[in-house]
């Protein structure tokens, strides 16, 4: 057997490298633990910057939009998607095949969606029957609670959080039954804490998981990355912090990764 | 330079429009024929199953138009793979304008499927689609089905097994990943396409 995180033979398939904007305002912000979100700065700026300083996806994220009713402010992903030439990425308040077809239409290449998913599953089998599995990914937010992982939604204003009454793991058994094509594991215990991906989650999410799984939550520095990529086995880390205030700068990261034996785009 | 974006019914044509855009060409999306038959060049996207795409061309009367096409046309994942005869997916007969049979790609031991990513293309046969491009370009890649390697393929990708990662039959050339999404490698494969003959 292979060790995790390095090539197999078989496909020369990089892990990817995830920059995350969370969306509120028209401006990109970030909280702790999905709290006290502080201004990161502009939008197309920071897009165009990760574009070109070699990320292997962005993600757009409107985090207010299921909280407040509304899908995702669709003049933001065309006017992102006319600048970069990554692929994109966005997520918020989608809850409608129209929803989707919409932000497609404006230049995304996939959809994200989370709460919609929780609160009504066959949402993600009326997706992937409409643009595929490949296009639809889903985010899953979740936390420690009694020894226990357990999702919430309605995460981007911390007023109205809520448990969604699936652990973790049974949601992810769920979603990739429904034929998601890629879940984010977002683990709200240590995001932003800067403190390293939550392995062991991931590790137990990998298990499960036969679709690309990506790491979101804890990044700080570069080697929490080569970390998360060889022992959760994760397809990609998504990070929002550490690239907005240029903490972990992409290069020099893949630099890093590609000395550690793990395969990234140059 | 005028182009036609087939609608194939997907509705993932944004990031291609803005693509070609970028490089100064203009786009248009379009299921009319007499449009797409003046379009100096013809590109054939697709995100979403094969079966609803060709039923889509099927009903908007397009199979033929396509086939008869003289100026060069460029099918983008799934649209490379409408080119073939038949697809796995849905069971659906295809253009048939290049040999062979759509087949869904098997997941092995740590080779996930889809297969989403950026990932390397070896060349099996130059064409100016090439021109310039690195010797081991990286593109992203997503997607379940994949085409056979055959007397049409230019160059070759491996996720488990190899498959057809570019192709051409004469004036229709096709690739499997999305180089609308692919930095500046996927900028310049389009660029040679909008300059080749």
């Amino acid at each position: 057997m292979k060790p995790p995180g390095s090539q197999t033979a078989s496909t020369n398939l990089a892990r990817r490298i995830i920059p995350c904007l969370d969306v509120r305002d028209g401006q990109v912000v970030k909280g702790v633990q999905f709290r006290n979100h502080r201004v990161m700065g502009d939008i197309l700026e920071l897009a165009l910057r990760y574009s070109q300083e070699g990320a292997d996806e962005l993600v757009f994220y409107d985090i207010t939009a299921s909280p407040e009713g509304r899908a995702v402010d669709s003049e933001w992903v065309s006017r992102v998607a006319a600048v970069i030439d990554i692929p994109f990425c966005v997520a918020g308040g989608i809850r409608s095949v129209e929803d989707a077809r919409r932000v497609l239409q404006r230049g995304a290449d996939k959809i994200s969606i989370n709460t919609p998913a929780v609160q009504n599953p066959p949402l993600i089998d009326e997706l992937v029957t409409a643009f595929g599995s490949q296009c639809v990914v889903v985010g899953i937010d979740s936390v420690l609670k009694s020894g226990q992982w357990v999702t919430r939604q309605m995460t981007g204003k911390p007023e109205q959080m809520q448990h969604t009454g699936y652990t973790t793991l049974e949601w992810i058994t769920e979603v990739t039954g429904r034929g998601a094509g890629e879940i984010v594991l977002n683990c709200m215990g240590s995001d932003g804490t800067r403190q390293g991906f939550d392995l062991e989650q991931l590790k137990a999410a990998r298990k499960l998981c036969d679709i690309p799984l990506i790491a979101s939550g804890g990044a700080g520095k570069v080697s929490h990355f080569v970390d998360v990529f060889k022992r959760a086995d994760v397809d990609g880390a998504l990070a929002a912090t550490v690239f907005h205030n240029r903490k972990v700068p992409i290069a020099d990261l893949k630099n890093t990764l590609t000395e550690s034996g793990i395969g990234v785009r140059p | 330079m005028s182009v036609a974006i087939i609608d194939s019914g997907g509705a993932n044509i944004g990031s291609i429009v803005h693509a070609l855009r970028r490089l100064g060409a203009e786009p248009v999306f379009t299921a009319d024929a007499a449009r797409i038959r003046l379009a100096e060049r013809v590109i054939l996207p697709g995100v979403g199953a094969a079966g609803a795409a060709m039923e889509h061309l099927r009903n908007a009367g397009l199979q033929d138009c396509i086939r008869q096409l003289q100026q060069p046309v460029l099918g983008v994942c799934l649209g490379m793979q409408l080119m073939f005869e038949q697809s796995e997916e849905d069971d659906t007969d295809c253009l048939g304008i290049i040999p062979g049979t759509i087949r869904k790609l098997q997941a092995s031991e740590g080779v996930r499927v889809p297969h989403m990513g950026w990932n390397t293309t070896e060349t099996v046969t130059d064409d100016p689609l090439l021109n310039d491009l690195p010797q081991q370009p990286w593109f992203y890649f997503v997607h379940s089905y994949v085409a056979p390697v055959g007397a049409a393929t230019l160059a070759t990708c491996r996720h488990s097994e190899s498959f057809a990662a570019m192709v051409r039959s004469g004036n229709f050339r096709g690739v499997q990943f999305h180089p609308e999404r692919s930095s500046k490698v996927g900028a310049r494969l389009l660029e040679n396409f909008l300059s080749c003959n």
